[in-house]
This record gives C-alpha cells, structure tokens and sequence, in this order.
C-alpha cells in the first residue's frame, strides 16, 4: 500500500510513468472511462480548496469512480476533537483511498501512518502538495518536452509557498536545471531549502527582488500568490501583497517561449492582460493538474 | 569521593559536568530497581570535572539517546568486575519524544498525543528534522 507525501518520493521513473499514463488519458479519455468503477476517493478537506478538491473529484468521476467527503473542518468529526489518526482509521472502513488537505503541516504524514488505504497529501500548511507539483511537471512537459537545461524563474511567496518548495525539489533532480528565486527580503525560501535541496544536488540559483531584470533568462516564470492565511499578522501582508504584480509591459523582455506558470487561485499577481499572451499557461496547468491526479490515483489503487 | 566498583552493570563516564541528573531521566532509570549512583563534579584528568552514573546491574540499556544529548560520554560495559565494552556514542537516525517541535503549523502544535518524532537529516552538521513537519530542531546546547 502506497501513498503520496512528498513529490521526493516518486523516483524519476515512477514521474515518467505517471506523465506517460496522463499524456495517454488526454489522448484516448474513453479507455480510462470505467477504470475506478465500483471505487470510493474520499476527499478531507480540512480547510477550504475549492480548485484542489474539485480537480480531485473531477479526476475520479472522470474515472468512473465515486467521491465523498468534506470541504472544511467544522462539518467534520475533527470539530468535535478527533484526531487526524482516528479520522484516517474511520475513512479506511469507507473509501479506497483518500486525498486530504489540512492546515496543519504533517497531518497527511500522521494519516498515512494510520490508515489501511492509500493517503495523498493535498496540501499541508506551508509545507508539501505534491499533485500541484505533478500538474507542474504535465505542464513543464507539454509546452518545453523537456525537464533539463531549464532556466526556471520563482516569483512571489517563496517562503510559505508549498508548490514553490515542492516544484524546486522535483527539478533540482534533472541536469542543467538553474533558479532564479524572485522575491521580497520577508519572503525568500527557506534556508532548508537552499542547504538540502539545492546546495546538496549542485543546483545552481541566484536570489534577486528584482522581477524584471530577472525576466530575459527565464525559460519558465512561476508566479505565486503571497497568501494571507500564511501571515501572523495583516499589516506584514497588506506591506508585501503587491511586491510582485505581472503585466505586459513587465513581459517584453521576456522570450517568446516562456512558459508563465501559477498554482491558481490568482488574486492580482498577474494582470488579466496577460491571460490572452499565447505565453500564460496557468489555465492549462489546472487542466494538467487533473489529468495527473487520475494517473496517481490508478498508480496508488495499482489499476494498469 | 570514591565510589565502590561494581561487578556487573554500566558505567556511563565523561558526563558533562552537571549533566547527570539530566541523562538520569532521559534514559528512564528511575524505572530500575537495582543500585544506581550518580556522581556530580567529579574530578577528571581529561574534563577538569565531569558526572558519573554507575548501575550495578546486568542490564541491555538503549544508549543512542546520549549521541544527541552529550556526544562525549563513553559507556563501559563490566562484567566479573572488568570493562568488557568501552563504547562512545554516535548520533541516533531518530530521537523520539526527545525535543519537541516548535513550528507552530506543525501537527505536534495541535495532537499532543503524537510521538514528537526527529530524524538525522545532515549527520556532519548534526542536524535533525521534525518528521512531520521537517522544522530544524534549534541545537542541542553544551
């Protein structure tokens, strides 16, 4: 029985499988149509996600199969003080495998422990979302065919960004990979990041607030919202909300394949403007995101 | 001060003065109904002062714990009266329920019936990770 913490945990083979299957359902969506019949995802979210979650069901209805669950902690048993453990315990009797969100870091880790059916991790405070990443790596694919030789620009909340973190530890393990970390002093990736990530696999990268002189390097730009839930305070996130706003005029540097990438949800970091540049690929990138969360989900019920 | 040789048991030497009460309870031998004797500012040739802990019993204890805690001790091993075993102790892969977590988004912050679960992330820089939550542990101080 597996699961899916970490994005470190799928070795460079199992993510070529997982892309071959995703690139395999975007072309031939019929033959994958029944293949989760008669199967149960149970989606625990323990703090809203509305994109996250419907991608999730929307993969596995798409599969054929069947989705309960919540979409936020009070309508759950949590509310009445279960634990993650317990919950994990109870959901394994019910479903066939489980995707949870939770806003505590390492409460997918501790359901994992804990449950008899496979547990992914659908993002855990500001720590790991691995089917993010993996959305990340279709869309890398798709639109450069490549994952090495790649100079890959950051922008935005790079110390509480989950997907940041995530993203940088699946593409330091390809040759030729360079990051170019763009953002505030407040918010630069953590230092466990540089020490055991980068620094460890020789990755090279450079740190700059600068957007725009970053920008006629970059092969792929990947923006990030600075998030408001991440602060302890509001008057250090009204400060640093608008570090970092992309525009076109901001992009006429930029070369004509870069790939402009964003989790979602955007609030004002990219300007509508640009949604129409042949070069935004964000809407696209959530598309990829299902289509890769029906791959790991026929790769952790072990359906060929 | 001198303090009878024991025949059988565990000399855990080169405590780091002041240390003993500390690695007294860690390793729960509170829990141990055989003879134990702790030795504080003992006078010692290499460390000026230091504290001992001798247990006069054939016991199995799990040691790994002082790697973390006082990296510089050695723990004798004596039978019939002699050292059998002298072995210095190295970092342990885990420490459970050693130091707590103090990344306020971590899981432990919320389920405190959790294991507080930390492992050797970098053995060079002797730096360990909450399993959770990957928070460096702040370090151990000598």
């Amino acid at each position: 029985m597996r699961s899916l913490i970490d994005i470190k945990e799928l070795s460079l083979e199992e993510l070529d499988s997982l892309i071959a299957t995703a690139l395999d359902i975007i072309d031939n969506p019929q033959k994958y149509s029944e293949k989760c019949h008669g199967k149960k995802l149970a989606t625990l979210f323990f703090e809203p996600s509305t994109r996250t979650r419907l991608s999730f069901e929307a993969a596995m209805y798409e599969l054929g199969g069947n989705v309960l669950g919540f979409s936020e902690a009070s309508s759950s048993s949590s509310a009445k003080g279960e634990s993650v453990a317990d919950t994990a315990k109870m959901i394994s009797c019910y479903a066939d495998i489980i995707a949870m969100r939770h806003p505590k870091e390492g409460a997918p880790l501790v359901a994992s422990m804990n449950a008899t059916i496979p547990v992914v991790n659908a993002g855990d405070g500001g720590h790991n979302h691995p089917t993010q990443t993996l959305a990340d790596l279709l869309t890398i694919k798709r639109k450069k065919g490549r994952f090495d030789n790649l100079t890959i620009g950051l922008c935005g909340d790079l110390k509480f960004g989950r997907t940041v973190h995530s993203l940088i530890a699946a593409m330091s393990r390809y040759k030729g990979v360079k990051f170019v970390l763009i953002s505030p002093e407040e918010l630069r990736v953590p230092s466990y990041v540089k020490t055991d990530v980068l620094d460890k696999n020789g990755i090279e990268y450079v740190e700059t607030k600068d957007l725009c002189g970053a920008m006629p390097e970059l092969d792929i730009l990947y923006m990030t919202r600075i998030q408001k839930e991440r602060f302890f305070n509001e008057e250090d996130y009204l400060r640093l909300k608008d570090s970092y706003i992309l525009d076109l005029p901001k992009l006429e540097n930029a070369k004509e394949d870069l790939c402009i990438m964003h989790p979602l949800p955007r609030v004002n970091e990219i300007s509508v403007k640009v949604d129409s540049d042949p070069r935004a690929c964000y809407f696209e990138q959530a598309l990829n995101g299902k289509y890769m969360r029906m791959a790991l989900i026929l790769m952790l019920l072990g359906i060929k | 001060m001198n303090i009878d040789s024991i025949k059988n048991g565990m000399v855990i030497d080169h405590i780091t003065a002041g240390r003993g009460m500390e690695l007294y309870s860690l390793l729960n031998l509170d829990s141990l109904n055989c003879p134990i004797v702790i030795g504080k500012n003992v006078s010692s040739a290499k460390m000026g002062t230091k504290d001992i802990i001798k247990i006069d019993a054939d016991i199995t204890l799990n040691t790994d714990i002082l790697g973390y805690v006082d990296p510089d001790v050695t723990v004798n091993i004596i039978k019939d009266g002699k050292i059998v075993e002298k072995k210095t102790v190295s970092l342990p892969e885990r420490l459970v329920n050693v130091i707590a977590c103090k990344n306020p988004r971590c899981i432990t912050s919320c389920e405190q019936e959790l294991d507080q679960v930390f492992t050797l992330t970098d053995k060079e820089n002797r730096v360990y990770r909450c399993l959770y939550c990957e928070t460096k542990a702040k370090e151990q101080s000598h």
